[in-house]
C-alpha cells in the first residue's frame, strides 16, 4: 500500500526530516502560493519550481523517480480540467494546470515523506488546525489498514463460496461488500470508544510533548521563502 | 480481606429486549485471579462492562471499595483496567509510547511522569524496545502485551482480561501466562480456552443465562460443566 511506502520514508534521518514539522508545513504553504500565484511565462518558473523540489528529495535521500510516479497520481483530475480549458481555446493555460497541479502534489509528497504522520499532525494542531479535523485524519489513519484487511479477508471469504468480482454485476458486490464492511466499521468505532473511556478519556486529547523550534529550521524556512520569492520574481 | 470487586444482584436488559443478566451476584479477593466461563451469550462480557460503568444496569457493584455511579467514574476507571479482546480496539495512538502514555495522561499525569510511567509498563511487558514503532507493525502477541501496557499505565488494583488468548498463537498464549503469573493485580479472566485459565486460576465461575451458575476450583467448574472441547 502506499501509505506503507511513505511511512517508511517519513522515518529517514536526513537534514529535512529533522526540521520541525511547522517549518516544513509553512515552507509547503508558502511554495504552493507561489505557484499557484506564478501566471505569465511559466515555462522557466516552472523549471525551477521542479528543480527545488527534485533538489528537496536528493537532500531527503529519497528515490526520486519513485516521488514523482506517485505524485502522478494526481495527473488524471488535471488532465480533465486541462482538455475542458483546451477544448476552449487556451491551450498554454491548460498545460499551466497540468503542471501546477503536478508541481503541488510533488510539493505536498515530499513534505509528507519527509515528516512522520504524528509530527505532521501535531505541528498542524501547533499551527491551529481544528483538532477534530486531526483526530479524524489520525484515526483513518490508523484504521486504514485494520479496515484493508477486513476487506481482503471478506474478498477471500467470498472467493472461496465461487464469487466472482467482474465487472459485470462488479458494482452490486461492491455495494453489499461496502455496506458490511459500513457496519463492521461502526461495531469497530464503538469498541474503541469503550477501549478510550476505559482508560478515562474524557473528549480531550493530551500532548505528550511540545517540540520547541531550532535556529537551523528558522534558516530553512527563510532559505525556502527566499529561493521561491527569487523564482516567483 | 475485603473484596476488591463486589457486585450485589446485577440485572440488565438490552434495548431490543434481550436479557443479558439476570441477577448476578459476584466478589472478587485481592490477589486473587478468577477463570470466567461461560457460552456465547451467557452474559461475561455484559458483566465486564459493568465493572466500570460502561454499562449502567440494576443492582450494585463497588470497585475498591467505590461504589460505581456517575461520580465515581473516573477513579473507578483508574482502580480497574480492562484488556479488551481484540487490541487493534485499544491501540489507536501513532505510536506505542503515546499509546501507553494515553491513559496516565487522561488521569491528570503531567506529561513528563506519563512517558515515565508509559516506560515502565512497556518495560514489565517487555516492550520497551518497540516504543516509538507504530502499533500497526506489531505482531498480535506484541500487540496484546501493549494493550496491557496501556493498563497497567494507569496503576490499577485489578486486571480484566476478555478473551486474552484470542489471535494469539502457541507461545504467544505462553508468554501471555509467564507475563500474568507476574502481575500482582487482583484478575478477572474472561476466557474459553481451558488449559490456560487451569494455569493461571484455582477459582472458576461459570456464567449460564445471565446468572452465574457455577462458583468454585477451576478443574470442579470445567468438570461440573463438561467445559472441556473434543
Amino acid at each position: 500500500m502506499h501509505h506503507v511506502v511513505l511511512e517508511r520514508w517519513s522515518r529517514g534521518t536526513s537534514l529535512l526530516h529533522r526540521r520541525d514539522a511547522r517549518v516544513k508545513i509553512l515552507s509547503l504553504l508558502i511554495f504552493l502560493i507561489a505557484v499557484a500565484t506564478t501566471h505569465r511565462d511559466f515555462e522557466l518558473p516552472g523549471l525551477l519550481y521542479f528543480a527545488v523540489l527534485v533538489g528537496g528529495m536528493i537532500a531527503a535521500r529519497l528515490p526520486v523517480i519513485g516521488m514523482l510516479r506517485r505524485a502522478a497520481i494526481v495527473l488524471p483530475f488535471s488532465l480533465t480540467l486541462a482538455a475542458i480549458t483546451w477544448i476552449s481555446g487556451e491551450p498554454r493555460r491548460a498545460a499551466m494546470v497540468v503542471e501546477k497541479s503536478f508541481l503541488s502534489a510533488s510539493a505536498a509528497l515530499l513534505l509528507v515523506a519527509t515528516t512522520p504522520l504524528p509530527q505532521l499532525l501535531r505541528g498542524l494542531e501547533m499551527l491551529g488546525t481544528p483538532r477534530f479535523l486531526l483526530m479524524v485524519a489520525q484515526f483513518v489513519y490508523r484504521y486504514l489498514f485494520v479496515i484493508a484487511e477486513q476487506a481482503h479477508r471478506m474478498r477471500l471469504a467470498a472467493l472461496c463460496r465461487g464469487g466472482r468480482f467482474r465487472p459485470k454485476g462488479g458494482f452490486r458486490s461492491a455495494a453489499g461488500t461496502l455496506g458490511v464492511l459500513f457496519a463492521r466499521s461502526y461495531e469497530r468505532a464503538d469498541r474503541i470508544h469503550r477501549s478510550m473511556i476505559s482508560r478515562g478519556f474524557e473528549g480531550h486529547f493530551n500532548l505528550l510533548s511540545r517540540p520547541s523550534l531550532v535556529w537551523a529550521d528558522a534558516g530553512f524556512l527563510f532559505l525556502t521563502a527566499a529561493l521561491v520569492a527569487v523564482i516567483r520574481v | 480481606m475485603s473484596p476488591v470487586i463486589i457486585a450485589r444482584n446485577l440485572h440488565y436488559k438490552y434495548e431490543d429486549g434481550t436479557v443479558a443478566l439476570a441477577g448476578v451476584d459476584f466478589d472478587l479477593f485481592p490477589g486473587e485471579t478468577v477463570a470466567v466461563f461461560g457460552g456465547n451469550g451467557s452474559g461475561k462480557t455484559t458483566f465486564v462492562l459493568h465493572l466500570n460503568g460502561l454499562l449502567d444496569g440494576q443492582g450494585t457493584i463497588e470497585v475498591c471499595g467505590l461504589p460505581v455511579k456517575s461520580e465515581t467514574l473516573k477513579q473507578v476507571r483508574q482502580k480497574i483496567g480492562i484488556v479488551f479482546q481484540d487490541p487493534d480496539d485499544q491501540l489507536f495512538m501513532p505510536s506505542v509510547l503515546e499509546d501507553v502514555a494515553f491513559g496516565p495522561l487522561n488521569l491528570g499525569t503531567p506529561p513528563d511522569q506519563a512517558v515515565e510511567r508509559a516506560r515502565i509498563a512497556l518495560d514489565q511487558v517487555g516492550m520497551l524496545e518497540h516504543q516509538h514503532k507504530a502499533p500497526y507493525h506489531l505482531s498480535a502477541g506484541e500487540k496484546k502485551r501493549v494493550a496491557i501496557a496501556g493498563v497497567l499505565a494507569m496503576d490499577p488494583e485489578v486486571l480484566v482480561l476478555d478473551e486474552p488468548t484470542t489471535f494469539l498463537d502457541p507461545p504467544g498464549q505462553r508468554s501471555l501466562t509467564v507475563l500474568l503469573r507476574g502481575l500482582p493485580q487482583s484478575k478477572l479472566i474472561v476466557t474459553h480456552d481451558v488449559e490456560f485459565a487451569r494455569s493461571l486460576s484455582k477459582r472458576a465461575v461459570f456464567f449460564e443465562k445471565g446468572r452465574i451458575a457455577g462458583d468454585g476450583p477451576t478443574d470442579r467448574i470445567i468438570e461440573q460443566f463438561r467445559w472441556i472441547g473434543l
